[in-house]
């Protein structure tokens, strides 16, 4: 397995994708700086960044797992269409209001926060904007193939979308790590009040204009 | 929804104290003479430079009279920024504003014109009692995942009341909140620990024990709420029932510490069978803040004051001693200072809870009151009825405002020549002490003013997440 079989264009649009979920307070680190003032200790944001990344990458991977195996299945086509349908829905449905999974536990052990992070990032369809990355890097992928006598799948494999997964939440945490340790030991809270860009607008907006890529593509 | 935070929520209580100062006040304004008139949300001018300072400025009328307003809150808070589903751009705009005497519920929206907000929606009492199974909606909080309201009985006027969600989007009600009460039947009002988890509701009595005024049987029976109840927050489970003890009558106002961290809290006890004292009281959680039962101390006793029955109504003659009744009570945000209100003697007292169970009398004044009517020094020569009761203090913790009335049926009873409503507002010196402000005297004609809340928050509207005590 090498890089070259996801393409170097797939791989950083993973790490970027993995990076634009870290910076969302929503999906992590907010969460991470929240159990370090309630500790009162730096030690527990880290240790609350490990459950954190690992809900996300649950979540990631079995979307792009789901995807590749229904990928041997079904023709591309219907995937695509099926995953530019989903992406718009959910952005839709999100630009009308925001809708959260509902949690009100503050006191959270390694579980809780992981089932918290596989909801949060579930909800979000963090999943589903990896998807148009991976079937873009199939389509690359089979048309080289096409001079061999490989027979192709529609979408990624699911080494590939393992492969994606991992990039991906290794960018998500470098990310939430970073801005949580930061906001932790530096700047503070008060950052919330000025630099909280509505995610959850951009992020519907995102899901929308990559449904619509996907169609495109 | 829009692209930044609202400015009026905070992470921290401590980032609050830092707000602007206020410059309105939203005061629900209850007919309680059924003269026809109508119940209304008063608005209040607080700007010092303004020329309307201290005076009504906007009123909304609503369309019936018989509401018997409480409680209010906002439709968002602070307690948007949570980290467990943080939705930051919402806005502090609409007001949820309960009726206990008509199980109605009303929505203003203050953007359009802060001084005149709009009745946008009324949830009539079938529906309030369909989706809910409860009666008299009283308390309006909201929470980290909605907008949360303590109501006092069941369809019928009895037990049990307890609590239930509304959406904070579309102010649908979302039906019962318990998933299981275990023995609590009485309710009052509640609010929480959101660091701890933790649910604290407190009781007073069903809408058939309160409705017709004081039951002077129940009463001396101590069949009045004595309890309050522990719930886990994210299960909706009764965790504990600690009772005060019988003779203690009417547990009324919850004020848990603002700092998420802290578990400890302060809860109002109106009578005390015994020697018709009022008293104050601290929980806490017993092993260190994290886990353990809890428990509650008395740390505050305010005792009734010996008086001739011929200045006494009816119900206290034969007692001959004005009660306290302390009837609401409120903390800063910084956890510091308790206001409690006695609006039986017309004391209003400031006590320093630095040490939560060695609180320390820092300031007193005297307003109203059943035998002093003590005046305003606005008005010398006027001697005011009614006494302290619904306390608001400002973010910054420097000012506190009080208004004088209680529950129409009940303030037939204690001061039987009819409330007349006044609101005023006091100057706290940030290291204790306090003094009346001469220029801010607002007397309502007519109608009585209850519940105030402040432009953009306030020291009972909106809970934190975040700890900065380190």
């Amino acid at each position: 397995m090498t890089h070259a079989e996801m393409g170097s264009t797939a791989l950083w649009l993973m790490l970027l994708l993995g990076a634009y979920h870290g910076i969302n307070p929503g999906m992590g680190w907010l969460f991470a700086v929240a159990l370090g003032m309630q500790e009162q200790k730096e030690s527990a944001v880290a240790t609350a960044l490990v459950p954190i990344a690992l809900g996300h990458a649950l979540s990631i991977g079995i979307v792009v797992l789901a995807a590749a195996f229904l990928g041997m299945a079904l023709p591309q086509e219907a995937i695509r269409y099926s995953v530019a349908a989903l992406l718009f829905g959910l952005g839709i449905s999100s630009l009308v209001r925001h809708y959260h999974p509902r949690w009100v536990r503050m006191r959270v052990g390694f579980r809780d926060l992981t089932i918290w992070s596989f909801l949060m990032a579930s909800a979000h369809g963090a999943g589903l904007m990896l998807l148009p990355v991976l079937l873009g890097s199939s389509t690359v992928e089979a048309a080289g193939r096409m001079a061999g006598h490989h027979h192709t799948s529609a979408a990624a494999s699911p080494v590939v979308a393992l492969l994606a997964t991992a990039v991906h939440t290794a960018a998500y945490l470098a990310v939430t790590g970073l801005i949580a340790w930061v906001v932790y030991s530096k700047f503070g809270l008060a950052v919330l009040r000025k630099a909280w860009l509505n995610f959850n607008l951009v992020w519907a907006v995102a899901l929308v204009i990559t449904s619509v890529v996907t169609l495109l593509m | 929804m829009s692209l930044m935070p609202d400015p009026t929520f905070y992470p921290s209580p401590k980032m609050a104290m830092q707000a602007p100062p206020e410059r309105l006040a939203y005061v629900a304004l209850l007919n309680a003479g059924k003269n026809g008139q109508c119940d209304a949300m008063g608005v209040i001018d607080l700007d010092p430079r303004s020329a309307g300072y201290g005076r009504l400025v906007g009123q909304t009328d609503f369309p019936r009279g018989d509401n018997e307003l409480h409680h209010f809150g906002w439709n968002a808070c602070s307690a948007c920024l949570c980290p467990q589903a943080p939705h930051p751009h919402m806005e502090r705009r609409y007001l949820i504003v309960p009726g206990i005497g008509s199980s109605r519920i009303y929505i203003l929206d203050t953007k359009p014109d802060p001084k005149q907000p709009k009745i946008v929606k009324v949830i009539e009492p079938e529906e309030f009692i369909k989706k809910t199974g409860y009666t008299s909606p009283h308390t309006i909080h909201c929470g980290p995942d909605c907008i949360y309201g303590s109501a006092l009985g069941s369809a019928t006027g009895d037990g049990p009341g307890g609590i239930f969600l509304m959406d904070a989007n579309t102010f649908e009600l979302k039906g019962q909140w318990e998933q299981d009460r275990g023995p609590q039947q009485l309710a009052y009002d509640f609010w929480w620990h959101l660091g701890h988890d933790t649910m604290i509701t407190s009781e007073w009595g069903t809408p058939n024990m309160v409705k017709d005024g004081v039951n002077p049987e129940l009463l001396l029976a101590g069949k009045y709420g004595h309890k309050i109840h522990i719930w886990d927050l994210d299960k909706r489970r009764h965790e504990q029932e600690i009772d005060l003890g019988a003779e203690q009558q009417w547990v009324l106002e919850l004020r848990p510490s603002h700092d998420p961290n802290k578990a400890y809290g302060f809860v109002g006890v109106g009578i005390s069978l015994k020697d018709l004292s009022s008293s104050i009281w601290m929980w806490y959680r017993e092993d260190g803040a994290k886990k353990g039962k809890w428990a509650v101390r008395k740390v505050i006793e305010i005792p009734a004051e010996p008086a001739d029955p011929e200045k006494l109504p009816p119900l206290l003659k034969g007692f001959k001693a004005v009660p306290p009744l302390v009837t609401d009570i409120n903390l800063s945000l910084d956890d510091r200072f308790l206001y409690v209100s006695c609006w039986g003697t017309g004391e209003f007292i400031q006590y320093d809870v630095s040490d939560p169970a060695n609180p320390k009398k820092t300031g007193s004044v005297y307003l109203g009151g059943i035998v002093r009517r003590a005046a305003h020094p606005n008005k010398p020569k006027q001697a005011l009825n009614g006494g302290p009761q619904m306390v608001e203090i400002s973010r910054d913790g420097k000012r506190v405002y009080f208004t004088n009335s209680l529950y129409a049926p009940w303030d037939e009873q204690i001061y039987p020549d009819g409330v007349k409503s006044w609101m005023v507002k006091l100057d706290a010196d940030p290291k204790g002490g306090m003094k009346i402000d001469e220029k801010f005297f607002v007397e309502f004609d007519g109608l009585r003013a209850h519940q105030v809340r402040l432009e953009g928050g306030d020291a009972s509207s909106d809970s934190y997440c975040y700890s900065e005590a380190r």
